[in-house]
């Protein structure tokens, strides 16, 4: 069906309400198609961390069987998504002195500051997932994105370094070895989403990207075509569910199809004191206010972004985010939640639409599938960036800078 | 590990800094007493108060007063109130005790008669007089029985009263961690040991010499005048890592009862002390602090020990949480707690006592308010104020609903609240 010259990119998210197998195929061209989808109810990720290994695995297998047979091929490795409340995100600086007489950046040096700037010190148990390299400082001359040629005598670079707990990291990448795949890259889940999410435009005028999971919330703050900031939030729409269920004094499964049929992230003058009659084995038992259903959701909801908009703003970048909010994750699926994230942040929010979709692009346009289609996107460039270095390594040298933009130094 | 052994306390100047005595009152403080005298090397002021004159003898510290022999014959006092009775009656000798000190430390163990009895007294006593009073009492074991728990219950309540702040220490704890194959002896100085650093570490956090200063003022700020449960946990770690290891010891901290106590703290001072501390190390520390307590609150002090060598050491204090919406204690003036409240006859021919300061009047409570303190105190870490009885219904399923979700991982937590727990309900919002 595909040439050999496709190249199979398969992405596995191990989200908290499913395991999402998405499969693409990057032509020799350089065109992304997406040929599968596997997707299986996930039962063993709370918080999007592992918490029961055998329902997992059986989930992942499931996934990955449902893909294999959509996509008529057999699925050896994967760039596996994580996320969890122990991934974090800062911001670090390396240094380098350019040695004379010369004092001309060459690539040496661009790799030399790059070492220097992912000596973090960090904790022994501390595991680095990603560095991005964000911009070149010389001689207190910022905002360079490609100093090579320039002269000058101290090279800063600035990074953008996102870490996890080893351990934790450990035990999906461990789930996924035992069913026979191998994993080519582990990707943070806010990462991906981002990549799958954002035009070049939208990254170059600044975007915050909340992806709000069912346990996790990952957000990633681009600006001016770097990655600026990331975080995640250990609160997602079980905590929601959750609160229904306390509140209104409900099942699990229950509030979870009332929070999915009646949900609203604000509180309208309209709802106040409707009731819903709840059906309880066809027949109507009992009501349920709407009103509080509102109210609790909005509250979750609203405090969930308060947090984020805290934490974006102690970096000082909340006023550069000219493109504004991008909401995606099955979170962004709530009525009103655009007009929230608006209050909060006093920008602009949008709901995600996966950009540059070849292939069943409609039927996958949907705000719960932009992790999956991330991780595949994140495999695609990294393919691009091995193919560009083997044929035409020499002009990838003179553009390296911008190429590495992405990859790990 | 014993971190007085190997680096003395400040040691005395002639500039005069806040000058900090511990006391220790019946058997339990006694002991506690003789263990840090023992550990401490005579750096510090150390007394004794008892009605047993035996155990006085026996005792090695310099300081010993013995109060009740007319009543008793030294033969100790059989019940609280009797040596309540007593303490009141010889009250001139419990302000010689406090006299010059800016900072006492009462320890006790609550439970017994002279500990129960004497202790919320002398902290009257010590108050007035200017100082500033902590107490640092032990409550009994589970299985010393109803008796003495429910005295012990009582002294809690006088000395929340009488004192600025009340550190408690519940012996069970500390039983949790040594075991339950431990012997009794070893118990019982292993609770000594943890009374013993958190002392300690109160009389570093006092004296106050820092590169950050933190000190005797700061200690009045937060715990003044609050009749507050506080909090109290030191820890200690060397080497790689040390900054978490310290982190996690002051968790594990049987003074603290878990981070859930922490998180509800209102007032916390936090003293970093290390033979050389990075900036790095101390960011991570206040890292560590954030994610623990709201870090609004915190206050932090630093200071270089070269004594200390490569270790880190973390003394942290504080006051919970008190509910705004907790009603104003109005009591009847039959209340038992009046006895305390008064003034000895005696203290009107008495000199007026240096650095008086203005001390409200202690309040007093009806017996319901009583019953409902204590019955918050014990379930302290989950507590929210519940004002009305349709509440109290509502707040019964929060554990279980909890859990069934997120039983099995860790905590969400934000500025010390737990995010786990629905937003509603801790933002206190009503559902109609």
């Amino acid at each position: 069906m595909f040439k050999p010259s496709h190249h199979i990119i398969v992405g596995l998210e191990l989200g908290t309400s499913k395991i999402c197998v998405v499969v693409g195929a990057l032509s020799h061209e350089g065109v992304l198609n997406i040929i599968a989808v596997g997707q299986h109810k996930s039962r063993g990720v709370r918080k999007g961390e592992i918490v029961d290994h055998d329902l997992a695995s059986e989930d992942v297998r499931e996934a990955l069987r449902q893909a294999e047979e959509m996509a008529e091929l057999r699925i050896r490795s994967v760039y596996l998504g994580v996320t969890g409340a122990h991934i974090k995100g800062f911001t670090n600086r390396g240094r380098h002195h350019l040695p004379p007489p010369e004092r001309q950046v060459t690539e040496a040096d661009i790799e030399d500051v790059g070492h220097n700037a992912c000596a973090l010190g960090l904790p022994a148990e501390r595991e680095v997932l990603h560095v991005f390299r964000q911009h070149y400082v010389l001689d207190g001359r910022g905002g360079i994105l490609n100093p090579i040629g320039l002269t000058g005598e101290v090279l800063e670079l600035d990074v953008h370094v996102i870490h996890g707990h080893s351990e934790r990291l450990k035990t999906p990448i461990n789930l996924v070895r035992q069913a026979q795949i191998d994993i080519e890259e582990v990707v943070f889940n806010g990462i991906g989403s981002s990549l799958a999410v954002l035009t070049p435009q939208q990254k170059d005028l600044g975007a915050l990207v909340i992806d709000l999971g069912a346990g996790a919330t990952e957000y990633v703050v681009y600006a001016g075509r770097v990655v600026r900031h990331s975080g995640v939030l250990a609160v997602g729409g079980d905590h929601v569910t959750n609160d229904l269920a306390y509140g209104l004094r409900l099942s699990q499964s229950h509030a979870e199809q009332l929070k999915v049929e009646h949900g609203a992230a604000l509180m309208a003058p309209e709802v106040r004191g409707r009731t819903l009659a709840l059906q309880a084995n066809g027949l109507e038992s009992d009501t349920v206010s709407l009103e509080n259903l509102h109210r609790i959701m909005s509250l979750r909801l609203r405090e969930t972004l308060d947090i984020i908009a805290e934490d974006v703003d102690r970096t000082g970048l909340l006023s550069f985010l000219r493109a504004g909010v991008v909401l995606c994750g099955g979170g962004a699926r709530i009525p009103g939640i655009c007009q929230l994230a608006q209050e909060v942040f006093g920008l602009p929010a949008t709901v995600a639409t996966c950009r540059d979709l070849g292939g069943q692009a409609a039927s996958l346009d949907q705000p719960e599938f932009a992790t999956g289609i991330g991780l595949v996107r994140f495999g695609a460039t990294r393919v691009g960036q091995r193919r560009s270095a083997g044929l035409m390594a020499r002009l990838a040298s003179k553009v390296g800078g911008l190429l590495n933009k992405t990859a790990k130094p | 590990m014993n971190p007085a052994e190997s680096h003395p306390l400040p040691e005395e100047t002639s500039a005069p800094g806040p000058r900090v005595k511990i006391v220790g009152v019946g058997t339990a403080g006694l002991r506690a007493v003789e263990h840090l005298a023992a550990r401490a090397a005579g750096a510090l002021p150390l007394a004794v108060v008892h009605t047993d004159a035996r155990l006085l003898q026996q005792c090695a510290v310099a300081e010993r007063v013995l109060l009740g022999e007319a009543l008793t014959r030294g033969w100790r006092a059989g019940d609280p109130d009797v040596a309540r009775a007593v303490a009141e009656g010889e009250t001139e000798r419990l302000q010689a005790l406090a006299a010059g000190a800016d900072l006492l430390l009462v320890v006790a163990g609550l439970g017994g008669s002279t500990g129960s009895g004497v202790t919320p007294v002398l902290a009257r006593v010590a108050r007035d007089q200017g100082c500033l009073v902590l107490g640092v009492v032990t409550t009994p074991l589970e299985l010393e029985g109803r008796h003495r728990a429910r005295q012990a219950e009582e002294a809690l309540r006088r000395c929340h009263t009488a004192a600025d702040a009340v550190v408690v220490l519940p012996n069970q704890r500390v039983i949790r961690l040594v075991g339950e194959d431990c012997l009794l002896q070893e118990a019982f100085d292993r609770v000594n040991d943890v009374l013993a650093e958190g002392l300690l570490g109160l009389t570093r956090l006092a004296a106050g010499r820092g590169i950050v200063s933190v000190g005797f003022a700061e200690l009045c700020e937060t715990l003044r005048g609050r009749h507050s449960e506080s909090v109290l946990a030191t820890g200690e770690a060397a080497g790689e890592g040390r900054v978490r290891e310290a982190w996690k010891r002051v968790l594990a901290c049987p003074f603290l009862g878990g981070a859930e106590t922490l998180a509800q703290a209102q007032n916390v001072l936090l003293w970093v002390e290390a033979g050389s501390l990075p900036l790095k190390e101390l960011s991570h520390v206040m890292e560590e602090a954030a994610r623990h307590c709201d870090d609004r609150n915190i206050l932090m002090g630093a200071a270089t020990d070269p004594a200390l060598g490569d270790r880190l050491r973390l003394v942290l204090v504080g006051a919970v949480h008190s509910h705004a919406d907790a009603p104003a204690w109005t009591p009847p003036p039959e209340d038992p707690e009046t006895e305390i409240v008064e003034r000895p006859a005696s203290s009107a021919e008495r000199e007026p006592p240096r650095a008086r300061r203005f001390v409200p009047p202690p309040p007093k409570l009806t017996p319901e308010e009583t019953a409902r303190l204590f019955a918050e105190n014990k379930r302290k870490g989950k507590q929210r104020k519940t004002a009305s009885p349709r509440n109290v219904q509502f707040m019964l399923p929060l554990e279980v609903v909890r859990k069934e979700r997120f039983e099995k991982c860790d905590p969400t937590r934000y500025r010390g609240e737990d995010l786990d727990v629905p937003t509603f309900v801790r933002r206190g919002v009503r559902l109609n």
